[in-house]
């Protein structure tokens, strides 16, 4: 037998102003922790998405990433001589071998320096990367000085944008295309020719292999042959692992700095809805006298004051997710620090933090009216009737 | 609802609706122990109309409580029809009072953010009646107070008057066996407390209600069939006839 | 004198309310202090920077190492009092979790130029002694339960392998906000080793680290360094120790803002609890304020005692969070020393913070005051709160 529940929401809409500025400071504890949340996942997507289910990459062992690898001529050959990569066009093996080295370029307007990635590809490189797509320019020609640049770096380098030039490596590069690669972290990367790079850079080895799977379920057999080969200092990852490896430290980071952040508000939030929950109740004690001597039950009052208290958390959590919502709009930027390179990526909101994000405000109220809610239910009728 | 005639039948005839028998009450405070109420014992007929009068801290209103079942006794019993009030848990009080009591307040007590129309109703939930039903019920004990047209009204926005018949209508809407009023008058001009006064006289007559009420006022107590006067806990004439 | 009284009766009317509030302004104040600590730490290489080193790198990026013959050419420069070489090793100690930071330098060098890390002589001598010598900061040590002598193995990343060394120092940092987590050793032993296995990649440096004798001819000097070197193989680029650090601070700079703008908004969020504190307080005393009024209070003196009220609990409940920012940044210094090897809370950050609590003080009141001052008696007394 409860007390309907128009009686608890009613109770939070006819005291306006108190009810805003709780949900208001549930809401900005819900901000921040859909925005954290969000980062994070944006985060881990790009990279994620920047890698193939079917593609392996191979790089020296022992390396984090790409920029800190060096694979041999020769051990790239014996990569290149597996069985278990598909035939790509002209009956060759779909197999990259790849140059990655980070240069130091100013940002557009600021002028601050970043390190933006150079991938030295060969022709397979786009076969193998079927999200980079050409949106403006053509392609470098072989042999020459030409390069192609992702739209985020086209967008915020100086020297990136299509008729720039470049300077590095003692010669003057040209961007003649740009592409799109979506959200991945390709879009933030400059693409030129590998043989013309090596030999600018005077890198005599390649940064990694990378090649598509005739059939991925046997990737486990084909990377315990490759790596037991005794002439071969190499570990090879499925592509999708390599990218998700790449962002864990920082999305953990993200992650555990924005939670921890979010704990300590949600304590003041929840102090603000205890305030306005004791406050409410106090103010109605004759009312919580008058529904019992009725003939409601304790529980009933208890759980009254609960639903007051989830609603408010309710209110706090859509008002705090809306805003989030259109966090989506923006991107950031900046290094990653696994791979040292600059990586612009953007606020994801999923459904599971759309969930989460309402869940936390839920305990947010409860965490707050709990200790209210027993105060109204653990009254004594005829004392609280007589203190009107 | 019953048409009792119950005001032609002589008084030994009618039934005892309500019975104390030696009956203390007693509050703590701090260390001391206060007594409030000294073994009352009365009774009180069906379709009777009685008031409680008494000084500020006489224990009248320890005793209304008493009888609602709203608090319980330290030593004695109270029998509501039959039925030992005194041995029931504090739940079964609870769903007690909410089929056999109708509550009468000084302030109204009505809560504000309810209609008039809900207000009334919330008895009503207590019970397994179906929407429509409740709504029937609730219509009728509207129209019976004169109300009806201000039914999706706030209390903010009714005068004292018309709250006090609201809460009568609340008090009325499960057919309960007693009604008990604490002050009713209490907060009203004279006007309203004559028109409230006359909606009571109407229960007992026209509905053979039994109703208790404590006051303080005289003319208040000129509706009743008997007064009953209490002083420092203690029934001072236990049968008293209306002048 | 009565105000103040007044005031402070009138905060622990309610003491649950104002233990509640006091406590939320506490939480909010202590997290601010934590959050602006956090950024400044970010910013410590770049206050710890000496005004008279500078670091000079491959101009393409810190990716590129350039020739260790660079080094004597830079050292005949005007201005140039010495010359070492820094090569970022990556090591792994045990497991990732156990990052540092660890680098191959040219050690009579190195420490010549880096006085802060104060190392005790005999060690100092043990260590240029023996090629597989390695020296650690203290905190890292004590963190490992390192002692002089000890054989430590690091895992190469960038250079593969085990690395095997001998503890023979342990240094301290001059100041409280020198970082005590680094850890160096012979870049001999990792170029003797490279010439062997792959001598393409020996007798590189990462980067040079070169002194001048006074910080004026910073600028001159780094732009001779780079003149010798323009249109060479591997072309340079030298700034000043400062200008390197804050280059690194520049590209995570979003996350600082980030974290930054989440500071204010702590404030704020309290700022709109203890508001509706104080709001709903002023409602439930309208009647009280409308008696005062009747009596011949005039507005501005219950606007003092409403002030004054929300002004007291919100510094009680700052000082409180000032208080405990100390212990709080000693737990994360120790807990979380892989990230923050240094936290400690500046003079500055205590002043932001108290200025916060007394701007939520302030703004919290304002409702309040206002409905002080528009009460119509006669309105107030009807109320019965």
């Amino acid at each position: 037998m409860p007390v309907p529940v128009y009686y608890s929401f009613r109770n939070l809409t006819v005291r306006r102003l108190t009810t805003a500025l709780t949900a208001s400071g549930m809401a900005l504890v819900v901000f921040v922790f859909a925005a954290t949340l969000m980062l994070a996942e944006g985060l881990q997507k790009t990279l994620v998405e920047t890698g193939s289910p079917d593609n392996v990459v191979v790089i020296r062992k022992g390396s984090q990433s790409e920029v800190q690898s060096g694979v041999e001529r020769l051990q790239a050959s014996i990569v290149e001589s597996l069985p278990d990569i598909v035939t790509g066009e002209g009956g060759r093996p779909l197999l990259a071998k790849e140059l990655v080295v980070l240069i130091n370029l100013p940002k557009r307007g600021s002028n601050k320096p970043a390190n933006v990635v150079i991938r030295g590809v060969g022709g397979a490189s786009y076969a193998l990367r079927p999200q980079v797509k050409l949106v403006e320019g053509r392609m470098p020609r072989p042999g020459s000085s030409e390069i192609i640049a992702g739209k985020s770096i086209a967008e915020r380098f100086e020297g990136g944008g299509i008729g720039e030039h470049l300077r590095f490596a003692m010669r003057e590069w040209t961007v003649v295309g740009i592409f799109d690669a979506g959200s991945t972290g390709f879009s933030s990367e400059i693409w030129g020719d590998v043989d013309q790079l090596m030999q600018s850079f005077r890198r005599p080895v390649y940064s990694s292999v990378i090649f598509r799977m005739r059939d991925a379920a046997a990737f486990d057999s084909m990377k315990s042959r490759l790596e037991s080969d005794p002439r071969m200092t190499v570990e090879a990852k499925l592509e999708t692992r390599y990218y998700l490896d790449q962002s864990e430290a920082m999305a953990k980071f993200l992650r555990i700095l924005g939670l921890s952040l979010t704990f300590i508000f949600s304590l003041g939030a929840v102090i603000g809805a205890m305030i306005t929950m004791y406050a409410a109740v106090a103010n109605r004690v004759v009312e919580i006298g008058t529904l019992r001597a009725l003939g409601f039950h304790r529980a009933s009052i208890l759980q009254a004051f609960i639903l007051e208290a989830l609603f408010l958390g309710l209110i706090g959590g859509v008002a705090g997710l809306v805003p989030a919502a259109f966090l989506q709009f923006i991107t950031i930027s900046t290094m990653n620090w696994q791979s040292f390179a600059e990586l612009a990526f953007s606020f994801s909101l999923s459904p599971g933090i759309i969930v989460k994000s309402l869940l936390f405000s839920l305990v947010m109220g409860i965490a707050g009216g709990l200790l209210p809610a027993f105060r109204a239910a653990r009254m004594d009728i005829v004392g609280a009737l007589r203190s009107s | 609802m019953k048409n009792n005639h119950s005001a032609d039948l002589d008084e030994g005839e009618r039934h005892h609706i309500v019975e104390l028998i030696s009956v203390s009450k007693s509050y703590q405070r701090g260390s001391q122990i206060i007594p409030v109420l000294e073994e009352i014992t009365f009774s009180i007929a069906e379709g009777e109309f009685l008031a409680l009068m008494g000084p500020s801290g006489s224990g009248k209103s320890t005793l209304l409580n008493l009888i609602a079942g709203i608090d319980s006794v330290d030593k004695g019993s109270i029998l509501v029809k039959g039925l030992d009030i005194s041995s029931l848990s504090e739940s079964g009080l609870a769903s007690w009072r909410s089929a056999n009591v109708g509550l009468i307040f000084q302030f109204y007590n009505l809560i504000p953010v309810l209609t008039a129309f809900e207000n009334v109703e919330l008895p009503l939930l207590l019970t397994g009646l179906s929407g429509r039903r409740r709504k029937e019920q609730v219509e009728t004990v509207l129209s019976l107070v004169n109300l009806t047209d201000r039914m999706d009204h706030y209390p903010s926005q009714l005068s004292g008057g018309q709250q006090q018949r609201v809460a009568i209508a609340r008090a009325m809407v499960t057919d309960p066996a007693i009604l008990v009023a604490d002050e009713p008058t209490g907060d009203l001009d004279r006007a309203s407390a004559v028109e409230i006064l006359s909606f009571m006289d109407r229960l007992v007559k026209e509905f053979g209600k039994t109703i208790i009420m404590v006051t303080h006022d005289p003319k208040a107590a000129e509706n009743a069939h008997r007064i009953i006067h209490l002083e420092k806990g203690v029934l001072l004439n236990p049968s008293q006839q209306k002048a | 004198m009565f105000y103040l009284k007044l005031s402070l009766r009138n905060a622990f009317r309610h003491p649950l309310r104002a233990v509640l509030t006091i406590t939320g302004v506490a939480v909010a104040i202590l997290a601010f202090g934590l959050l602006r600590t956090l950024v400044g730490l970010w910013y410590l290489g770049v206050e710890t920077s000496s005004s008279t080193r500078l670091i000079t790198r491959s101009s393409i990026s810190l990716v590129f190492t350039l020739p260790v013959s660079y080094r004597e050419r830079i050292r005949h420069i005007s201005g140039v009092t010495e010359v070492s070489s820094m090569n970022w090793f990556g090591g792994i100690y045990v497991s990732e979790k156990n990052f540092f930071p660890n680098f191959a330098v040219e050690p009579k060098t190195f420490l010549a130029l880096y006085p802060e890390f104060i190392i005790d002589d005999a060690e100092k001598r043990s260590f240029l002694k023996d090629r597989r010598g390695a020296v650690a900061g203290f905190k890292l040590a004590a963190k490992h339960g390192w002692k002089i002598g000890d054989r430590i193995v690091l895992k190469g990343t960038i250079f593969p392998g085990e690395w095997d060394f001998v503890l023979r120092g342990i240094y301290r940092g001059a100041q409280r906000s020198t970082d005590e987590s680094q850890f160096f050793f012979h870049w001999d032993y990792l170029n003797e080793s490279l010439r062997k296995t792959v001598p393409r990649r020996a007798d590189q440096v990462g980067l040079y680290v070169v002194g001048v004798d006074a910080p004026e001819k910073a600028p001159e000097v780094a732009q001779a360094i780079d003149a010798i070197f323009r249109n060479s193989l591997a072309e340079t680029m030298s700034e000043t120790e400062k200008a390197f650090q804050l280059s690194f601070v520049a590209m995570t700079e979003a996350i600082m803002i980030a974290i930054k703008i989440v500071s204010y908004v702590v404030i704020v969020i309290i700022m709109v609890v203890a508001a509706n504190t104080m709001a709903m307080t002023a409602r439930e005393r309208i009647s009280e304020y409308a008696t005062m009024k009747a009596l011949g209070f005039k507005w501005s003196h219950i606007a003092i005692t409403v002030f004054g009220e929300s002004l007291f609990i919100a510094l009680l409940g700052g000082a409180i969070g000032v208080l405990l920012t100390f212990p709080a940044a000693h737990l994360l210094e120790t807990e979380l020393s892989q990230f923050f090897p240094v936290f400690s809370v500046s003079p500055v950050t205590i002043y932001f913070q108290l200025a916060a609590a007394t701007l939520v003080g302030i703004v919290s009141s304002a409702f309040p005051v206002y409905r002080a001052s528009t009460i119509n008696i006669s309105e107030g007394l009807r109320r019965i709160g």
